[in-house]
């Protein structure tokens, strides 16, 4: 099989079936072993649930890679009120394809995903929240949860056990912010996509005002091949503190372009030579964003030493967000792709927080000035501090999202900036 | 107390319930965070970000707005880092804000003004061209300056959660975010609408009736109660040569909370009505009238009065005069061998409740004192277009005083038949033609004074204007004729009136102006009033 590229240093555990329509089909799912870790976790309760998912160290895969077990450990243990479950299909990080993919491909290891994850919560209903322009992505899921409703794995007295869990497939209206776990929230119940303030927590007032848990789509996945090989096998990949594998969306400029899981910790470099074929045309590395359009921008020396894990990621002065690659090469010119960067999260600001919904646009006018060759030096200091004063001061982390391109590339590409400043010139064209 | 805790703000120890938010906490020693998302009366989003404080240990700056104390915690409203923060936000408030203050009728009382001015940078460093949103109707008496908007979402939820009348919402985001209404209709057939102008801290909503209409430095703020209807909402008359502008609600949470009614609010142009009764004015043989000053004046009438002695009195008050007013009249009645008093007054179909503050309503009963006219004794008659009623009087032949009412559906014949009729009030009426007597008097803006609401709640009120001639307030003058027939001290003040008053009717007793102070108390004895 050839999805789009495939590497042997790739680690295919959620991404096994890529490339392969007949994984949609609820039977061959079955064939090759599907809804079996249902079957267990339906078997063993949602505490043990919990402890494997736990022993597998297994961290959040929407971004912030908060550990999953310990998430869902705290829900209450009562269910005086309804639990839910929420999936996180809004993916729309610049960058990241990941969610888009799994689901396309491999429907139903979302769907038992989600069994087992609302069974370990004692959720009676999952609400898997797509986002708005996944319309083939959420008409496959769909059909899929159709299937599984007619062969029983989901709704009332799911393979006899007397448990009842229902699924809902809920499309989104296309709003990044909407991706943003309580801004989710608010959009699953009819509201404008607006973060709330925490506390109150999610665990204690998520989604209609209920205990509520949300995990991202690739979490889900792994949490059925975690469930049924147990929390040791998962930790054969991976570091201590970043166990198993991850799907790296990898795009910009490299010869192969693609998602391709591999263990974490795996060096990025050799995701660049090795397992994308190197840097398109030859051409010199410039930089890297290593986890999507939030994270600091790392130049290549920093590249040559950074390791795909969430500790790796933070030593060289990033994060590994969602693992969205995107390279650039010699050829690419840093300061328009950040005033993009800019511009989609002016675009994006749910506009609630004065620090985020000013701060956006003002940042990506000053940056649009800058690449007109209109821009004055005294632009950069502005720009260092009023980005600082939109960390740390809002109610979600979009606003902070703009601080980490903009100062990350004004320190370590400066020159760019000053040869607009200076002759209003490009540096690249890319 | 289990349930206080005792934190540290700027230096300060502090104790305060449990639940209570740093920047209420605050207040109490005095310290104002300054906000403008946060609204006492309403949800908290926590989204201007300018309460941000510094609490040692927390990782961030909190919103003090939502951010609850907890023990021993040591927070920091004035610190170097905390005035850094809010200057940080501030300066993102005017990357887009127009700075019109010179045409926009909030400069003087805008909390951006204000608190740019003390913590802002003294240089914007924002070169970009700004944003424009232009102006908007609002319907009702609201203009939307949509430039100078600040996005507090507090006109969204005043309709939503306090009005229960979602006009309003938030359309598009980020920065293209604008307030907005759904329909064409606006905010038109609502009836608090007037409250999201003063809440707005900025001037992105202005009353299209106050606006260019005066500058708000130029303003007096004299404390008042609102005579539209019984609830007696807590208000301040603003008022410039000799004219009242505009009113505005004043806190005052066993009343009305932080909000008026728009039919309360723009009731006010009646204050302002010319044409005042200058001086006493008495009939002279020749049936023409003549100017006297108070002292001839009341003296004559006196003499007149005990001419008549054995006469029987027939009086007509009204619903508007304040407690004291009505209290001299009570007194006057008696003193001159006693009789009946009577009021009308108007009342609407309807009420119009506030859902979000439901305590709070536009009553049926359109006059600030009925309850005091009957706790001193007074009885309603008449309809509810405040007519009618008065055939007894107009058949009376004897006494006739009338303070306040202007007989509107009256004509000359009133009163003709009466061996003196007195008329107390401060507009000539055609139905006082006969009179003997017309006395001038103040509006309740003229004069101090007290009112009982609906609940029996006695609200002072002071003057605010200057009045016209020699028009005095009704206590001081009914008061006089009283003393002087009694041979007692006649009340030289409000307070020594509402004294006098205090002692006679129970209801009153054991009040005093300091008691009520500007937040009023209640009664003793409630009246049973039909139909509130
Ligand atoms: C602005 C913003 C956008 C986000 N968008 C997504 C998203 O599209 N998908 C996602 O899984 N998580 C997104 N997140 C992270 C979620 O808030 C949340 O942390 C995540 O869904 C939790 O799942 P996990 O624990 O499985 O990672 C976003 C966060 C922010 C602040
Ligand atoms: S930080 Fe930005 S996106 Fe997040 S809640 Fe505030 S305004 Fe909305
Ligand atoms: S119009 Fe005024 S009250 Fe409404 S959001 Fe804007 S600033 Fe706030
Ligand atoms: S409710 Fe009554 S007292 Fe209050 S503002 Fe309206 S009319 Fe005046
Ligand atoms: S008052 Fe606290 S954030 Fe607005």
């Amino acid at each position: 099989m050839a999805y789009p590229y495939v590497s042997d240093r790739e680690v295919r555990v959620v991404s096994k079936h890529f490339g392969d329509p007949l994984q949609r089909r609820i039977d061959t799912y079955v064939e090759r072993g599907g809804y079996k870790a249902l079957a267990k976790a339906l078997e063993v309760g949602p505490e043990d649930v919990v402890d494997i998912v736990k022993s597998s160290g297994l961290r959040g895969r929407g971004g912030a890679g908060f550990p999953t077990g310990v998430k869902w450990s705290f829900m209450p243990k009562d269910t005086n009120r309804p639990h839910y479950l929420l999936c996180n299909a809004d993916e729309s990080e610049p960058g990241t394809f990941k969610d888009r993919e799994l689901i396309r491909w491999d429907p139903h290891q979302l769907i038992e995903g989600c069994l087992i994850g609302a069974h370990a919560i004692r959720a009676q209903h999952v609400y898997i929240y797509c986002r708005g322009e996944f319309f083939e992505t959420t008409q496959v899921l769909a059909r899929a949860l159709e299937d599984a409703y007619a062969k029983g794995y989901v709704g009332e007295n799911i393979l006899g056990s007397g448990h009842t869990i229902d699924v809902t497939v809920h499309a989104g209206a296309g709003a990044y912010i909407c991706g943003e776990e309580t801004g989710l929230m608010n959009s699953l119940e009819g509201r404008r996509g607006l973060p709330r303030i925490k506390p109150p927590f999610p665990a204690a007032v998520g989604a209609f005002g209920m205990p509520s848990t949300i995990n991202n789509v690739e979490t889900l996945c792994a949490i059925p091949h975690i469930v049924t090989h147990g929390g040791e096998w998962y930790r054969q990949w991976g570091t201590e503190k970043s166990p198993g594998t991850k799907l790296f969306c990898v795009s910009g400029h490299v010869n192969k372009p693609g998602n391709y899981e591999l263990a974490l910790g795996f060096p990025l470099s050799e995701l660049i030579e090795d397992v994308c074929g190197g840097v398109r045309n030859g051409n010199a590395l410039k930089a890297v964003i290593p986890g999507g359009s939030s994270v600091p921008i790392i130049n290549a020396e920093e590249v040559s030493r950074c390791s795909l894990d969430y500790e790796g990621c933070v030593a060289v002065g990033t994060m590994l967000g969602c693992a969205s690659v995107i390279v650039m090469d010699e050829t690419a010119d840093i300061v328009k792709q950040v005033r993009r960067m800019a511009d989609f999260y002016a675009h994006e600001s749910c506009g609630q927080c004065t620090p985020c919904r000013e701060g956006t646009t003002w940042t990506a006018k000053i940056l649009r000035r800058i690449e007109d060759g209109r821009g004055t030096e005294e632009d950069l200091d502005t720009l260092m501090q009023t980005t600082q004063n939109m960390v740390g001061t809002t109610i979600c982390v979009l606003s902070d999202s703009v601080a980490a391109p903009v100062q990350s590339s004004i320190v370590k590409f400066r020159d760019e900036y000053l040869a607009l400043i200076r002759r209003g010139e490009r540096v690249g064209a890319a | 107390m289990a349930d206080m805790v005792t934190l540290t703000i700027d230096g300060h120890e502090v104790s305060v319930p449990k639940g209570t938010t740093i920047l209420e906490a605050a207040k109490t020693i005095g310290q104002e965070v300054p906000h403008y998302c946060y609204h006492p009366g309403m949800s908290s989003p926590a989204m201007c970000r300018l309460c941000l404080v510094q609490v040692e240990g927390a990782p961030k700056p909190m919103p003090g707005c939502v951010t609850t104390v907890m023990e021993g915690q040591v927070v920091h409203t004035e610190s170097e880092q905390a005035k850094a923060n809010r200057q940080g936000v501030l300066e993102f408030y005017l990357v887009n804000h127009p700075l019109d203050c010179p045409i926009c009728d909030m400069a003087g009382e805008c909390d951006l003004q204000d608190y740019v001015h003390e913590e802002g940078r003294q240089h914007g460093r924002s070169v970009e061209p700004k944003r424009i949103f232009g102006r908007d109707d609002f319907g009702g008496d609201v203009l939307f300056y949509g430039d100078r908007c600040v996005m507090c979402t507090r006109c969204v939820r005043f309709m939503s959660e306090v009005e229960q009348d979602q006009r309003l919402t938030v359309v598009e985001r980020g920065s293209r975010s604008v307030i907005d209404t759904f329909f064409e209709e606006g905010l038109e057939g609502t009836h608090w609408h007037g409250n999201i102008v003063d809440i707005c801290p900025v001037g992105a909503l202005v009353s299209k009736d106050f606006l260019h209409k005066a500058r708000a430095w130029d303003l007096e703020h004299t404390p008042s109660v609102c005579t539209s209807c019984s609830q007696g909402c807590n208000i301040d008359l603003h008022t410039r040569d000799n004219l009242v502008q505009r009113l505005k609600p004043r806190e005052n949470l066993d009343v009305n909370g932080w909000w008026m009614c728009d039919h309360g609010r723009h009731n006010y142009e009646w204050i302002n009505q010319g044409d005042r009764i200058e001086a006493p004015l008495v009939r002279d043989e020749a049936g023409g009238t003549k100017a006297l000053g108070w002292k001839d004046a009341l003296g004559s009438l006196l003499e007149r009065a005990g001419s008549l002695s054995g006469a029987s009195v027939k009086a007509v008050a009204s619903p508007f005069a304040s407690n004291e007013d009505l209290g001299a009249l009570a007194a006057l009645v008696t003193a001159l061998g006693g009789g009946e008093t009577v009021f009308r007054s108007a009342r609407a179909q309807e009420e119009v409740v506030l859902k979000g503050f439901p305590t709070l309503a536009r009553r049926k009963d359109l006059a600030p004192n009925t309850h005091g006219a009957t706790s001193i004794g007074m009885s309603r008659v008449g309809g509810d277009e405040a007519t009618g009623g008065l055939d007894q009087v107009a058949a009376h032949d004897g006494i006739v005083i009338v303070l306040g009412d202007a007989l509107s559906d009256l004509d000359a014949s009133f009163g003709e038949k009466a061996s003196l009729f007195v008329y107390v009030g401060t507009h000539t009426v055609a139905a006082a033609a006969t009179a003997d007597y017309v006395l001038p008097v103040t509006t309740f803006a003229e004069q101090e004074g007290s009112f009982t609401n609906l609940d029996g709640r006695v609200q002072r009120f002071w003057p605010a204007l200057q009045a016209p001639g020699m028009a005095r307030p009704a206590w001081l003058i009914l008061g006089a004729m009283v003393a002087e027939l009694a041979g007692s001290e006649p009340a030289r003040s409000a307070a020594d009136s509402f004294a006098l008053l205090s002692s006679k009717v129970t209801a009153f007793g054991g009040m005093s102006y300091d008691d009520l102070g500007t937040r009023g108390a209640v009664v003793n004895a409630t009246v049973s009033l039909s139909g509130d």
